[in-house]
């Protein structure tokens, strides 16, 4: 490379130099040193990251200790099963035998008592749901407290489709109309089903959104894009070790909730598709980098890049479920929650980690996330400056 | 053969200000060249616009016989810049960061470590870049800017904020890099800082290269008048100026500010022979033009931002 500084150019210097003695650039192969920084361009981040204790705190443990506090607070408050006491023998439930009988025992359990008057006073008090005894007639009778309305609500729908499938057998005919009653209290979820997947999205957006913005704000500010960009660095090294980083953060935070949750405590039973978080999680660092780099582009310092982002991470994590189920939002709510990559990324993870959802539910949702990143990132384009000034 | 830098007309106008005006010149390869004006003057956009980080309104720009804009990598490796303010990594120490730069042109940490030593860092190696004092920093980022071996080194007002020891101490760095063959472009507002290291010096303001030489060769050309002072309380004013008139000599002011006597003239010999005469050289101090009187001349004496 330096055939064309050879010559006589010594003697056109101000002052006699060693020329030829002229340093070399480093010989190399393209391909290896393009690897390497995006090597070193991780573990800079990663370092960073871990040696950043205010970071790594509400990242990592911040969520978690939301999660502890809201599985033990919530823990057991709408299990699905009803507490029913059987005092003396009720044909229609003792008839239920077998797989009915187990059927009805994931929905129902009864325990039986012959203290009518006492298992009342049980009743009243709310430690069981509702007490159920067969008249002289033939009658079921069912007493239950209007306090909790929906376990209420529940036992009586169970009790009466008992009574139903028995009136109906009794009459010897096949029937015509079937429903499984256990159906519905399978569909519903414990709490420990919606927190998981709803706090742990809400880490996952923080951690995404924080990393991104921050980073570029605070290296425009320290000129260190500028200096990166007078070094053979390739933008795609930049932009890929920075989601590299992101998406090892968010597979972490992943792997500690999904460890406690887990746990005989909590209790958060797993489906066969469950892995099926991972590429979920993935998808949606990337969509939530893109809401970072937009925050990250426009913001000029890094309380203002901190700020952009609380302001886009908090509401949309309420919107979408993170914190408490939103099913009675109003339809406008739900219109903009839907526009929202997070109320996809909680659907879907509660689907494929506790529903028995399988791959055609996270496909979807893949795709759209993907494709929020691309159009958040071209935006974030539009507003991007290597530089402060 | 190519020149280490060759630019010609670049203008670059921000808004209503025309930051460079129209700047040509030329670096040699092997040359330790000085870009010298006042705040404001138009030294880092132009410095910006010879790396490649800016694309000027107008001109031609060649660095090593290649054009900067658009980005080249295969220029990159073959230029070391440093910038005014240390641009390092967050929570990095100092060895962790020149290895990190050291990787993006391929360095190994083995040569990262021994440029940290170049730069008498290898103590402070596990210190936080920003627990490092201003001259460890500044040291910190020269080596990063060093770390592959440039031909063609970039620095932007290198010593601003560091004291006196330190200052010194980054000259013999800088003096060095240059002795191996590489050519170096510095900015600074330290006028004996250029006239110490620089080969060639262009005086720049407002956008615009006023005078560009030698620093030799630019003092000389100016009005040569040299500063004759003594300790104040030993001749007044009034009879120094009786003596030197009846001798012959010739001057152009004579003060006593209280501190010193200072007389000012073009033929020191005769002043000082009556200054001897009278006994009157205790504190004396000789001093002739600088590039400093070279480079008010040239930009005024009025306040800049």
């Amino acid at each position: 490379m330096s055939a064309e500084r050879t010559g006589s150019e010594a003697a056109a210097v101000p002052s006699q130099r060693t020329s030829g003695t002229a340093p070399s650039a480093p010989a190399g192969q393209p391909e290896r040193e393009r690897v390497s920084a995006f090597a070193s361009l991780s573990r800079v981040m990663l370092v960073a990251f871990v040696r950043d204790k205010s970071a790594v705190f509400f990242v990592l443990l911040f969520p978690l200790m939301f999660l502890l506090l809201f599985g033990t607070l919530l823990k057991g408050a709408t299990s699905p099963h009803a507490k029913v006491v059987q005092v003396g023998s009720v044909q229609v439930l003792d008839a239920v035998q077998g797989d009915g009988r187990a059927e009805l025992e994931k929905v129902l359990a009864i325990t039986r008592s012959d203290d009518e008057a006492g298992s009342l006073e049980k009743v009243r008090k709310g430690d069981v749901d509702a007490l159920i005894k067969q008249g002289p007639d033939g009658r079921v009778e069912l007493r239950f407290s209007a306090a909790d309305q929906v376990r209420a609500g529940a036992v009586q729908g169970i009790v009466n489709s008992v009574v139903q499938q028995a009136n109906q057998a009794a009459t010897g005919k096949p029937p015509a109309f079937t429903l499984d009653a256990a159906r519905v209290e399978d569909e519903s979820l414990k709490p420990i089903q919606f927190l998981t997947p709803g706090l742990l999205g809400w880490a996952v957006a923080t951690g995404a959104v924080f990393s991104a913005s921050l980073t570029l704000v605070t290296w425009r500010r320290k000129m260190v894009l500028r200096r990166l960009r007078l070094a053979p660095v390739s933008a795609g090294a930049i932009v890929s070790s920075r989601i590299a980083v992101s998406v090892l953060t968010a597979l972490a935070q992943t792997a500690i909730f999904l460890a406690v949750a887990t746990t005989p405590f909590f209790g958060l039973k797993l489906t066969g598709n469950w892995w099926l978080i991972i590429p979920l999680v993935i998808c949606a660092t990337i969509a939530f980098m893109s809401i970072g780099l937009l925050a990250g582009a426009v913001a000029k310092t890094e309380e203002a890049a901190n700020g952009i982002s609380q302001i886009i991470v908090l509401p949309m994590s309420f919107l979408s479920g993170s914190f408490f189920p939103t099913d009675d939002m109003p339809g406008w709510l739900k219109a903009i929650s839907e526009a929202m990559p997070l109320r996809h990324l909680v659907t879907a993870s509660q689907s494929v980690l506790s529903r028995g959802g399988g791959v055609t539910d996270a496909l979807p949702t893949m795709g759209g996330m993907l494709l929020f990143a691309a159009v958040i990132t071209a935006i974030a384009w539009r507003f991007f400056r290597w530089d402060d000034a | 053969m190519t020149a280490a830098i060759s630019a010609d007309g670049i203008r670059q106008r921000y808004g209503d200000v025309q930051a460079v005006d129209g700047v040509s010149l030329t670096v040699e390869s092997g040359e330790f060249y000085g870009i010298l004006g006042p705040n404001g003057a138009g030294k880092t956009t132009t410095l910006e616009i010879l790396e490649g980080i800016r694309k000027p309104d107008e001109g031609r720009i060649e660095l090593l016989g290649l054009a900067p804009w658009p980005r080249n990598p295969k220029l990159l490796r073959r230029i070391g810049v440093q910038f005014q303010a240390s641009a390092f990594f967050n929570k990095l120490t100092a060895r962790e960061t020149i290895r990190t730069f050291g990787s993006f042109y391929g360095v190994g940490p083995k040569r990262a470590d021994a440029m940290l030593e170049r730069v008498g860092l290898t103590e402070s190696a596990g210190v936080m870049t920003d627990k490092m004092s201003g001259g460890q920093a500044q040291r910190l980022s020269i080596a990063c800017a060093l770390v592959h071996d440039p031909e063609l080194v970039f620095l932007d007002e290198p010593t601003t904020g560091l004291d006196p020891q330190a200052r010194r101490n980054l000259w013999d760095l800088l003096r060095n890099i240059n002795a191996e063959g590489r050519t170096v472009v510095l900015t600074t507002h330290y006028l004996d800082e250029a006239e110490v290291l620089c080969d060639r010096v262009s005086v720049m303001d407002h956008g615009k290269v006023l005078k560009t030489g030698a620093p030799a060769a630019l003092i000389r050309e100016i009005d040569d008048t040299v500063r004759i002072s003594v300790e104040s309380g030993l001749l007044t004013a009034e009879r120094t100026r009786e003596l030197l008139d009846a001798a012959g000599a010739e001057v152009t002011s004579v003060d006593d500010d209280g501190v010193s006597l200072a007389v000012a003239t073009h033929l020191p010999a005769p002043v000082l022979s009556v200054l001897a005469e009278q006994n009157a050289l205790r504190g004396l101090e000789v001093r002739g033009a600088t590039l400093e009187d070279v480079f008010l001349q040239l930009t005024g004496r009025e306040y800049r931002a």
